[in-house]
């Protein structure tokens, strides 16, 4: 495999989610922090992708934000081909913001509804400078915007005639392939993808896979995948990280995660899943539900729904740490006691 | 077999408008047995929402049922006059929505609202109403059930007030629920919870199901029969195993091998080329032949109704011998 793209170190970002500071000095209310992604590692192979799989609120959202810059990290960094992306307080420089782009979840509220797709599509080429040398005339540099709109709608699988329209004239796949052609118009390198396909029916989710996965394969793209879905994980991905309460619990190898999944909650999440084939399997339902954020257990955030926690998972927080090819975050397994 | 609990007879809703008449539900008929799950199964728009809610009594306005009948328990209830089936709904025919927030009155106690429902259905007093209503929160798994009962929806997590809406539809003892994309709003471990839940009160209560959701996975797992919408009709029916086994119509076909699968490698998924079809435009014959691989001749001029396919019913042509033989 070659070199890593993307790598992220020790990313961390805090939300301040205090009471406004009135009602704090009149109701005595202390300040209060979400640590909505904490200590979250990993690199991404070129041409590779990543999932990031969990339940709502686990962070996986924020750190896809994170990454493209829409958030800065409190702690942490980005690097993106060697290049530090996400120092603190720093803007990011357009070179490497051409490079990497976001797909959004909802393809409803992500395009403006009162713009052509072509003007949707061609405002990253804008913004980038896309045919603008000296030499070529205003006419001369529009009618290059215009061509590549209609390539990119072209390599969706929509017609170079739907630029003109807008996207209520779209259903929500149709939607979805104008956001995919939106990301490459600056052929992006990165592409991260937050739920891209939650909003969409089954079948249209197939469509969308499948463009996203010849894509990859054309243009050698790397991709963050964010989804709740495990099934649709598996489908993309070539590698998984399992995100609990702001931090990974376990990042492994797609076959290993799913053949053998170590951590606790791993193991919850692949037993949850709806058993479509009916094999006679129970599905065993995971006890209990996903703490608040505000108030996070102490030592292990996931001892209280764990069968195998003990007193040193409810006192001390589980590292990161390589166990058997996989990396997982838990005591019990590094203990080897289960 | 026994009589049906709910027979569905040639239903069609319709939506009037400017431009002519919407067909949304356009002749379909299906029956529930006593204690029966049914699924009902489709994609967005394909009228599977709109068949709970004919059921229930709750069309919108200006959408009406505009052919057919429904029957409960033997009689007709499309047609019973608000305040008759406004009693039915709740004591006879309880109802769970998707979003478990909505379905509440955030202003109210869970328990207000549920002492108020079961005192509205059954005869019951106040002391009463309040102890089968800790008793409903404990059968649905909320734990401090007595405490929580003065509580109000924003202090209950989305699963919890999914618990309490269950309890609710319960709380007239009904015979039939219609559950509308109960779990649709959750994430998959709680998912799992609810549908345990779901399927362990109706057997003991001895209550029958319609269960609308567009999650095959959940269909699997809970139904004893599924019945396959598009475009307004019922496309197949039949045994839950049959139609994910070896379903008969090209649509369930492609709508299995769409969904990504948990123990098969493919590279590709198979994937249904277009989109279901507006209600304004539906094609002629078969609304399903512009998007289907194996469309010929007959399924562009006339429609097919359902028929016996293996061990399901389809409404394809490809399961008249006769029309194939000619072909």
């Amino acid at each position: 495999m070659s070199a890593a793209l993307v790598a992220v170190e020790g990313l961390a970002k805090t939300f301040d989610v205090s009471a406004p500071w009135l009602n704090r000095i009149a109701e005595r209310k202390p300040r209060q922090f979400v640590h909505a992604v904490d200590d979250v590692g990993f690199t991404i192979a070129r041409g590779s992708t990543l999932a990031l799989v969990g339940e709502s609120g686990c962070g996986k959202s924020t750190v896809a934000r994170l990454l493209v810059g829409l958030y800065a990290p409190t702690r942490g960094r980005v690097v993106f081909d060697g290049v530090d992306a996400g120092a603190a307080g720093s803007a990011r420089p357009a070179s490497i913001r051409r490079r990497m782009q976001m797909i959004f979840q909802d393809p409803y509220a992500s395009l403006n509804p009162r713009w052509q797709v072509s003007d949707i599509i061609a405002e990253p080429l804008r913004e980038h400078g896309f045919g603008a040398d000296a030499s070529a005339g205003v006419g001369r540099r529009r009618q290059r915007v215009d061509d590549r709109v209609g390539e990119l709608l072209a390599s969706v699988g929509l017609a170079p005639a739907d630029a003109v329209k807008f996207p209520h004239q779209f259903s929500g796949g149709q939607r979805q392939r104008i956001s995919i052609a939106r990301a490459l118009a600056t052929q992006p390198e990165f592409l991260v993808c937050d739920e891209p396909t939650s909003a969409l029916d089954v079948s249209v989710q197939a469509q969308v896979l499948n463009i996203m996965k010849d894509l990859q394969a054309r243009h050698g793209l790397t991709y963050l995948f964010i989804s709740h879905n495990l099934a649709v994980v598996r489908h993309v991905s070539d590698e998984v990280g399992v995100m609990y309460l702001g931090r990974i619990a376990e990042l492994a190898d797609k076959a290993l995660l799913f053949a053998r999944p170590r951590h606790p909650y791993t193991r919850m999440l692949l037993d949850a899943i709806p058993d479509i084939h009916m094999s006679g399997r129970a599905r065993t339902p995971v006890r209990g539900e996903v703490p608040n954020p505000l108030d996070p257990p102490k030592g292990c955030a996931f001892h209280p729904r764990c069968p195998h926690a003990n007193e040193r998972c409810r006192v001390e927080r589980p590292q990161l740490l390589p166990i058997d090819g996989v990396r997982v975050a838990c005591h019990a397994v590094e203990e080897g006691r289960i | 077999m026994a009589s049906p609990l709910l027979e569905v007879k040639h239903l069609r809703v319709e939506f009037p408008g400017r431009r002519g008449r919407l067909v949304a539900i356009d002749d379909i008929s299906f029956d529930i047995a006593p204690g029966e799950i049914l699924g009902v199964v489709g994609e967005s728009g394909a009228g599977k929402s709109l068949t709970g809610a004919a059921i229930i009594g709750l069309l919108d306005p200006p959408g009406r049922i505009s052919a057919g009948e429904i029957r409960f328990e033997g009689r007709r209830i499309d047609d019973l006059p608000y305040e008759q089936m406004r009693r039915l709904r709740g004591r006879s025919i309880g109802a769970i929505f998707q979003d478990p927030l909505t379905s509440l009155d955030p202003l109210q106690t869970i328990g207000r609202q549920l002492i108020e429902t079961i005192r509205t259905h059954l005869p019951m007093g106040a002391a009463e109403a309040r102890r089968r209503a800790v008793k409903l929160l404990q059968e649905t798994g909320i734990p401090a059930a007595e405490e929580r009962l003065d509580q109000y929806p924003h202090q209950f997590s989305g699963g919890m007030r999914q618990r309490v809406v269950i309890a609710l539809a319960l709380a007239g003892e009904p015979k039939l629920i219609v559950a509308d994309e109960p779990t649709t709003a959750l994430d998959v471990s709680i998912q799992a919870q609810i549908i345990s839940l779901l399927r362990r009160l109706c057997k003991e209560h001895g209550a029958a199901v319609m269960l609308v959701t567009h999650d095959m996975g959940v269909i699997a797992e809970t139904c004893d029969r599924v019945a396959v919408m598009y475009a307004g009709r019922i496309v197949e029916i039949g045994p839950v195993a049959a139609v994910i086994h070896s379903p008969a119509h090209p649509y369930t076909v492609g709508l299995m091998g769409s969904i990504p699968a948990m123990d098969e490698d493919r590279p590709r998924l198979l994937q249904i080329d277009g989109a279901m079809p507006r209600l304004n435009a539906i094609p002629p014959g078969c609304a399903f032949n512009p998007r289907c691989p194996r469309a010929f001749a007959p399924c562009r001029v006339e429609r097919p109704e359902l028929m016996t396919a293996g061990s399901t019913l389809a409404a394809c042509w490809l399961h008249a011998p006769a029309l194939r033989a000619a072909a």
